[in-house]
């Protein structure tokens, strides 16, 4: 068994409730770092701790943090990003619902060590149910003093606040975000400026993930080096991987980083291998944006070495050989799964939800689809192939915000590994539809 | 102005809402209010309905329209008591997510985007909820229905019958296993 740090306590009947929550040591952190350790001290043992933004993008926490401006008389925030909405990822609904305090207690904790007074946790609106679970922990945290006026006699203040999304996966773009918490739509903003000078309402704000700020109460508690001392090099510590697709036992995992990608797939204690004693054909590995990648690739990397489920271990490779542990959304297919009809629920996914700010995202990603549709429709010829990949090229890149890189990364890598299947499905679409039964 | 209110229950809900958020930037109560008044006004926002939530920001109609408009949850349309969303994006549609599709649309007599004669049952596929370890799923309101069969479809749907009453993104619902 891995080292477990986010859930370790989550078998434990009524973890739910503060009680439950408070005598296995919840809140601890918040007392440690008001009563004994300064706001830089904390920022310090974050930084120490290696941990990165869990979100997908993989940035060093502490950094970010380190970035916020303060400015005399101007208000500062953060901003918990729970808008989890990358196909594939269900990690940060799995940790709301079972253990809502730890996200509470690390907000209060982060919010403590930015010399923040106001949080927000930006939800997403199909997320309803766990508002009222939030709401819940967020009044019993008031009740029991954690939050509020003068906390624990120390003269700080915090108020916490959830938000409700309406349905957006743009919203899961910090600066998008931001705007839908403004009260507007979720358009991306232009970069710089950054949120840290000037974000939520022009004043300087962090937004992090739910499971990124869930972590901080071990760090605070243990210290960063503790922390640190999990996992695998640059990837400290451990990480939530939602498990989905063709496995015997899809679900939440929190893994240690370093343990090998064929150990996930078909160990006991994980995915306990593919379901009906099929074969793997392909990982998406961090949720739809990410690479898709051959059995052969995702299991060993290229010089024969088994691949990690790391930071550095899924990107070894690069673009062409190597794929992104991105938000953790693991997605296994199995020998009968057509690459080219899932790689179309993808483009539609992107197509749908694409703002239309920029023209290269909101016109390609339709295009995108609309060839896979012809695909799947017998009508294509061998050309779409090379007119998806030319689509998806230009897409890259030349957008405001990633969604355009995340719309385009699944078609190049499905193109670059599965080439071949896409040329028999524009010949005889019928013989590969048998098994999925796509209707469109 | 059209006679379309919240009840006073709601608006002291709506109040406490705006007062989460600094003094001047009201606007960002928008999408909350916004649901609670899709949830109070037959489950879809007319025009009425979004005119009031900006008077209650002191907010332009064009501003709730443009956000409304925005966001997949908000229907411009009316739709039937129980809008039921099936999700169909990649892990759901790996594990059966068209053919629960295809029975919703034959048990109900209506294709996708649909609403039945009876304005019971609204059908609806979505892109992905979150619920990728649970699939084939579907949200009816704030439900979360997972791992679906044919026969836990069919009880489903008897249940919204039975019961008779509209579902909404602010029901109090029964956690699921998660």
């Amino acid at each position: 068994m891995g080292k477990k740090i986010l859930l370790a306590h989550d078998h434990v009947p009524g973890i739910q409730t503060y009680e439950v929550y408070r005598k296995h040591g919840g809140y601890n952190s918040v007392e440690k770092a008001i009563k004994t350790m300064s706001p830089e001290a904390v920022v310090e043992e974050v930084k120490k701790s290696g941990l990165r933004g869990r979100g997908g993008a993989g940035f060093p926490t502490g950094m970010k943090w380190s970035f916020l401006a303060k400015p005399e008389g101007v208000p500062r925030y953060i901003v918990c990003n729970a808008d989890e909405s990358e196909p594939g990822t269900f990690k940060d609904r799995y940790l709301m619902s079972r253990i809502p305090h730890i996200l509470v207690e690390g907000m209060i904790t982060s919010s403590f060590a930015l010399g923040v007074n106001t949080s927000y946790i930006y939800i997403r609106g199909e997320y309803f149910y766990i508002v009222n679970i939030l709401e819940k922990a967020i009044e019993e945290a008031y009740a029991n003093g954690w939050l509020g006026k003068n906390i624990l006699g120390s003269g700080y203040n915090l108020d916490l606040f959830v938000h409700v999304g309406a349905g957006a996966y743009i919203c899961g773009e910090e600066t998008a975000l931001l705007e839908s918490l403004e009260g507007k739509r979720g358009n991306p903003r232009i970069k710089p400026p950054f949120p840290a000078i000037a974000g939520l309402y022009g004043c300087p704000t962090v937004v992090n993930n739910v499971e990124t700020l869930a972590a901080v109460p071990f760090i605070v508690n243990e210290g960063g080096d503790e922390y640190a001392k999990v996992g695998i090099g640059k990837s400290a510590g451990t990480k939530l991987i939602s498990a989905s697709g063709h496995i015997n036992k899809p679900g939440v995992y929190e893994i240690e980083m370093g343990i090998t990608v064929e150990d996930f797939i078909y160990s006991e204690e994980y995915c306990g291998g593919i379901s009906n004693g099929k074969k793997l054909k392909a990982v998406v590995a961090g949720g739809s944006s990410v690479p898709i990648l051959p059995a052969d690739k995702i299991l060993n990397l290229a010089n024969g070495e088994k691949r990690l489920m790391s930071y550095e271990s899924l990107a070894d490779g690069g673009f062409g050989g190597g794929t992104m542990l991105g938000s953790g959304g693991f997605i296994a297919m199995d020998e009968d799964t057509s690459i080219v009809e899932n790689l179309f629920t993808f483009a539609r996914f992107y197509h749908h939800e694409s703002c239309g700010q920029c023209s290269p995202c909101r016109e390609g990603t339709a295009w995108m689809e609309k060839i896979l549709h012809k695909m799947i429709d017998g009508h294509a010829t061998l050309s779409d192939i090379d007119l998806l990949w030319e689509i998806q090229a230009k897409i890259e890149g030349n957008t405001i915000c990633p969604l355009g890189d995340a719309a385009a990364w699944p078609v190049a890598s499905a193109i670059r590994h599965f080439r071949s299947e896409f040329e028999e499905y524009v010949k005889n679409p019928k013989a590969i539809n048998k098994v999925t039964r796509m209707a469109v | 102005m059209s006679d379309i209110k919240f009840s006073d229950e709601t608006l002291a809900v709506a109040n406490k809402i705006i007062a989460r958020y600094p003094e001047g930037k009201q606007k960002s109560a928008l999408i909350p209010l916004l649901h609670l008044a899709q949830a109070e006004f037959d489950g879809w926002l007319s025009p009425a309905a979004m005119d009031y939530v900006a008077s209650l920001l002191n907010i332009q109609n064009i501003e709730a329209y443009e956000v409304a408009s925005f966001y997949s949850m908000f229907n411009l349309q009316p739709v039937g008591k129980c809008l039921i969303e099936v999700c169909r994006t990649s892990s759901c549609w790996l594990r059966g997510a068209n053919e629960v599709i295809q029975h919703l649309e034959n048990k109900l007599g209506i294709k996708e985007g649909e609403t039945s004669t009876d304005g019971m049952f609204t059908l609806k596929a979505v892109e992905c909820l979150g619920s990728c370890g649970t699939a084939p799923m579907m949200m009816i309101g704030a439900q979360f229905h997972e791992n679906l069969t044919h026969e836990k479809v069919d009880a489903i749907l008897e249940t919204c019958k039975q019961e008779g009453k509209r579902k909404t993104y602010l029901d109090n619902v029964v956690v699921d296993k998660y």
